[in-house]
């Protein structure tokens, strides 16, 4: 056995960096393309579970009777867009520094999806607020910056869209990207910071939760669903994205004629 | 670095006013956009009053963001920029010559009118003081996130319509303080409170914004 094939034999599968190796397209592919199934199964199953408990096994409201059951698209649509804008940085960010390609196509692969999720939490939230508010939309600070986050993830795309030249795309998109990182600790503590028609926090790290135990479960598995689900996709999309920027490398040439078999 | 900080300044202030008519036009936008607005919502003295804090910001936003195409882009054409790229003073600084040049062409003659566009609408004296020391504050503000926003877009197609839509959702917050102070200063409650935070954003954005707008002109130039 040589001297370096021990020595990698000897780096336990912690170690960072015997994963770093997949920060190559070339590997990272066929990774990510095993990936994508078992995220897209776990994904279903859950959404499915979330889904049977929001509207068979949690009670009806006190207070909001069943209108309150949209809760369960809302929520986690509303913490994936955040937590996605948050991925999306971080990726972005570190595209940026360490000038890896791949780090930047992830982030360009997030985007898609993190915007979809905040429309989906401004529409369930505008479908919510109908009938317990009377008012489809009202400026509150918590509305306000989700819209804005909106505005940051179509900006992002856009300005990656119109820069023809890639790495200077990436780059660009991720400084706008950074920049931008300010909004979501607004938008997680406006409730806390103004006086907002919004809901306050029900979930504390701290304190009880202030909500019956099935629906905080069924909210958090609708949660994980979502979040499983934007994995898959984001996955799937970065897969898309390595094949049309690398077209012109050997492997994906070898990969094209082995699916044509 | 002084010294190069002031030679930007007056480099660009030169060049501004050799081109006085684009100067002028950023004026004039600003004031036949806050004129089209009554002319749209009808003359009601009260209602006109109650809006004006946000038309004038709002229109105040609008001018300083179409200004903002003349920061980097001459420069960026005729190879200057490259130039001031490659110098050995910090970029940072050029960046803040350039933005606080750029303020006093574009933001500050806006603050010079909007007393007459206040009596327009007939805000009470007390609330045009605090609508322009709002704007006092929050036009730097505008042009320091602006030159980022510039930065990012040299060269890229897409013109100005791109710059705003990257630009304005950073704009927001200066324009609920801004508006906000005039706002609270005519409904009773003194416009400090927002004008403070403005002051607090605004130490935030001289920091912390040269730095970026370099980081972003360096990967525009690359």
């Amino acid at each position: 056995m040589s001297i370096a094939s021990y020595t990698q034999s000897r780096k336990s599968a912690l170690s960072a960096s015997v994963w770093f190796k997949y920060a190559s397209p070339q590997l990272f592919f066929p990774l990510a393309g095993k990936l994508i199934p078992v995220f897209a199964v776990i994904s279903a199953v859950l959404c499915i579970i979330g889904a049977y408990i929001g509207f068979f096994v949690a009670p009806t409201d006190q207070q909001q009777g069943d209108a309150y059951r949209i809760i369960f698209l809302h929520v986690p649509a509303a913490w994936m867009s955040m937590v996605i804008y948050l991925a999306m940085a971080f990726w972005a960010g570190i595209g940026l520094v360490m000038n890896t390609r791949l780090s930047s196509m992830m982030a360009t692969a997030l985007a898609p999806t993190g915007a979809m999720f905040t429309v989906l939490a401004l529409w369930t939230g505008a479908l919510w607020g109908k009938p317990t508010w009377g008012a489809w939309w009202v400026w509150d600070a918590r509305l306000t910056s989700e819209l804005i986050l909106l505005f940051l993830y179509i900006g992002f795309m856009a300005l990656q869209a119109s820069i023809d030249d890639l790495r200077r795309a990436d780059k660009a998109g991720a400084v706008l990207a950074l920049v931008g990182v300010i909004n979501v600790p607004v938008i997680y503590f406006s409730v806390q910071w103004w006086n907002t028609l919004h809901q306050g926090s029900s979930i504390s790290l701290r304190n009880a939760p202030s909500m019956a135990i099935t629906m905080l479960v069924g909210m958090l598995v609708m949660a994980l669903g979502f979040w499983a689900y934007s994995i898959a996709v984001a996955l799937l999309r970065v897969r898309c994205i390595v094949l049309e920027r690398e077209r012109h490398s050997d492997w994906i040439k070898q990969y094209v004629v082995s699916m044509e078999k | 670095m002084l010294k190069a900080l002031h030679c930007v300044i007056r480099r660009d202030l030169l060049l501004a006013f050799r081109r006085r008519a684009d100067v002028l036009t950023t004026l004039f936008f600003f004031v036949i956009v806050a004129t089209l607005f009554p002319l749209g919502v009808g003359p009601d003295p009260v209602l006109l009053r109650a809006m004006a804090p946000g038309i004038l910001w709002v229109a105040a936003l609008l001018a300083s963001m179409l200004a903002l195409g003349r920061l980097f882009a001459l420069d960026y054409a005729d190879g200057t920029l490259e130039q001031m790229l490659l110098s050995a003073e910090p970029l940072s600084v050029i960046v803040i010559g350039k933005v606080i040049a750029h303020w006093l062409v574009s933001g500050f003659p806006l603050i010079l009118v909007a007393p007459l566009l206040g009596v327009q609408f007939d805000l009470p004296g007390r609330s045009i003081m605090v609508l322009v020391a709002s704007l006092l504050i929050g036009t730097p503000i505008l042009s320091l996130i602006g030159a980022i926003g510039a930065a990012l877009t040299l060269g890229v197609r897409g013109g100005g319509v791109l710059v705003s839509l990257l630009v304005l959702p950073l704009y927001v917050p200066v324009l609920i303080f801004g508006a906000g102070a005039v706002g609270a200063e005519m409904s009773g409650l003194g416009g400090d409170a927002h004008l403070l935070l403005l002051g607090g954003l605004l130490a935030c954005a001289l920091a912390l914004t040269p730095w970026v707008t370099a980081v972003a002109l360096r990967i525009a130039l690359e």
